[in-house]
């Protein structure tokens, strides 16, 4: 990826049917519509759960927002689910503050939490 | 604000949304705000961005730091010579939506700043001015 | 000597700039320079210098009244040291501005001698005596601001050490509200829960009211930005301690608490925590 398109690349990983996105850094309005893309054609090639790790994200304005709220609803429709995981206070308080409140989205305090809501098995499961 | 302490960052790329919010984090943590203050006035600058380059056709954002009674304030200006705002009170209200679906982003902005105004016609550019002071107790010093 | 302009605050201006020396030398033995500038005397004359010129120069400009005046800009640090210097020594703000008031008589003095001089009825003494109180006004604003900002400190570490947030259960905290909750409050509260789910991985965040005695609008508001704040982290909460007036006023408000737990007591708050971790309670808690 050249600098000029600012899209670089949020790596997604795939544990069994779930597909995980850490996003580590800031990102750029392309680099939020690429991961867009990259989430919706993996899971339309099967995959049941999305989770999207965001404590290392310090802003998320309306656009990302969206962006998250559109990969969730894509997920539904292809009969899985997207967590949103480990936001934040400051990001979270700012988003109410807002009047955003991301309503539809699955929310979990860390990956190992939004794994558990998925249905994958781990030490915490069940508790 | 003087020339001198006004600092112009250019708005023409998504990219360029992303160096407006360095920028004013940059000047958010030198202003000695707190985590979630800046958290706020850089997500505002970000909706503003957004909407300067995107409804604006692209612009500026101009940056000031201000000294207030207790403590210092970012001072946000964002100019485009698009095609200004047909109706402002709509655009601020929740849920505003033009064309794609993407909210205009200034009811958000605007509730995340201490003072906020909107100079838009039809036709004639748009200006929007954002304000926020961190409530620390940091000296004035001038 | 006569005004250049025939302009009384100009006239001002030139009587400190010519007797500048007179007025530094009286102003030395004053004790707001007396007993700041104690090194020796010189450094308090060099000082009462600095001032006289500042005043000069503001009044020059015309700025009789105006606390504003960029001139004053020069003394602002001097004169901040020298307020902190009498507060250390344990003068209140009336005291200090009392001794800033004994500036005046030295500096009225010299104008109403040249005014007297020149046999001339102008209204120079009066505008030598608004400068001086406009420099009063200086003063005050310097020690009110250093003031507020010892207050400001102190009452924000005073409001972080008073919003205890415990831990209940493993993943489970809870933060009691207590009093009348004003925005200062409110917003220390939130920004303390928020960060104690983080710390200690928190799947639950009790919010107990039952210290609060009015649920109006402004508390549901701030209740339920709490409640979204904690869900967008990936927490539930639930809010505790709902007294049946309170549930009413919350009906009559007609304020959606949508899905939002509630209970009456914080026990019966952590006994639903405790179900949803799989931890069945067995009698009385």
């Amino acid at each position: 990826m050249s600098a000029e398109s600012g899209a670089e690349r949020i790596p997604v990983l795939r544990l069994g049917d779930v597909l995980i996105a850490a996003i580590q850094q800031e990102l750029t309005d392309q680099s939020a519509l690429a991961l867009q893309q990259d989430l919706t054609e993996m899971a339309a090639a099967g995959a049941r759960g999305v989770i999207i790790e965001i404590s290392g994200v310090e802003i998320i304005d309306s656009f990302l927002a969206r962006i998250l709220s559109e990969i969730a609803a894509a997920t539904s429709m292809l009969a899985g689910r997207t967590v949103i995981a480990g936001m934040r206070p400051s990001v979270a308080i700012t988003l109410v503050e807002m009047g955003l409140s991301l309503r539809g989205l699955r929310t979990a305090r860390s990956l190992e939490d939004a794994l558990s809501i998925l249905g994958h098995s781990g030490p915490q499961a069940g508790r | 604000m003087s020339p001198d302490d006004v600092t112009r960052v250019h708005i023409g790329s998504d990219v360029q949304i992303a160096g407006a919010r360095q920028a004013v984090r940059e000047a958010a943590v030198a202003a000695g705000f707190s985590l979630v203050e800046q958290t706020k006035i850089v997500t505002a600058a970000s909706e503003l961005a957004r909407n300067t380059l995107v409804h604006g056709g692209g612009g500026y954002m101009d940056l000031a730091v201000e000294d207030g009674p207790r403590g210092q304030g970012i001072h946000l200006t964002f100019t485009d010579e698009g095609p200004g705002i047909k109706d402002v009170s709509a655009a601020l209200s929740d849920g505003y939506t033009t064309g794609n679906g993407l909210g205009l982003g200034l009811g958000g902005a605007r509730r995340l700043v201490q003072d906020f105004t909107i100079d838009s016609t039809p036709g004639g550019g748009t200006t929007v001015t954002a304000v926020s002071w961190s409530r620390a107790g940091q000296r004035a010093r001038r | 000597m006569v005004g250049s302009n025939g302009s009384a605050p100009v006239t001002v201006a030139e009587v400190l700039e010519a007797r500048a020396e007179q007025v530094a030398q009286q102003w030395a033995d004053l004790p707001i320079f007396r007993n700041v500038y104690t090194t020796g005397r010189d450094a308090a004359v060099d000082a009462a210098h600095r001032l006289v010129e500042v005043l000069a120069e503001v009044a020059r400009n015309e700025r009789l009244d105006d606390s504003s005046a960029p001139g004053f800009d020069r003394v602002r640090p001097h004169l901040g040291q020298m307020v902190a210097a009498r507060s250390q020594a344990g003068s209140t703000l009336a005291q200090i501005t009392n001794e800033v008031s004994q500036l005046k008589a030295p500096v009225v003095g010299v104008v109403e001698q040249e005014v007297a001089d020149r046999g001339d009825d102008g209204a120079a003494p009066l505008d030598a005596v608004e400068l001086m109180g406009t420099l009063r006004v200086v003063v005050m604003e310097i020690a009110l601001s250093e003031g507020a900002e010892v207050i400001d400190r102190q009452r924000q570490q005073l409001l972080e050490l008073s919003t205890p947030v415990i831990k209940l259960w493993d993943r489970v905290v809870a933060v009691p509200l207590i009093g009348t909750m004003d925005s200062a409050r409110t917003q220390v509260v939130m920004e303390t829960l928020l960060q104690a789910i983080v710390d200690q991985n928190a799947a639950v965040a009790i919010l107990d009211i039952t210290g609060v005695p009015m649920v109006d609008t402004v508390v549901a508001q701030y209740l339920l930005k709490t409640a979204m704040a904690v869900r967008l982290m990936g927490a539930e909460c639930v809010i505790s301690g709902i007294r049946p007036q309170i549930a009413q006023t919350i009906v009559q408000l007609g304020i959606d608490l949508g899905d939002i737990t509630t209970r009456a007591t914080l026990a019966d708050a952590l006994a639903r925590a405790l179900e949803k971790s799989g931890v069945t309670v067995v009698g009385e808690v």
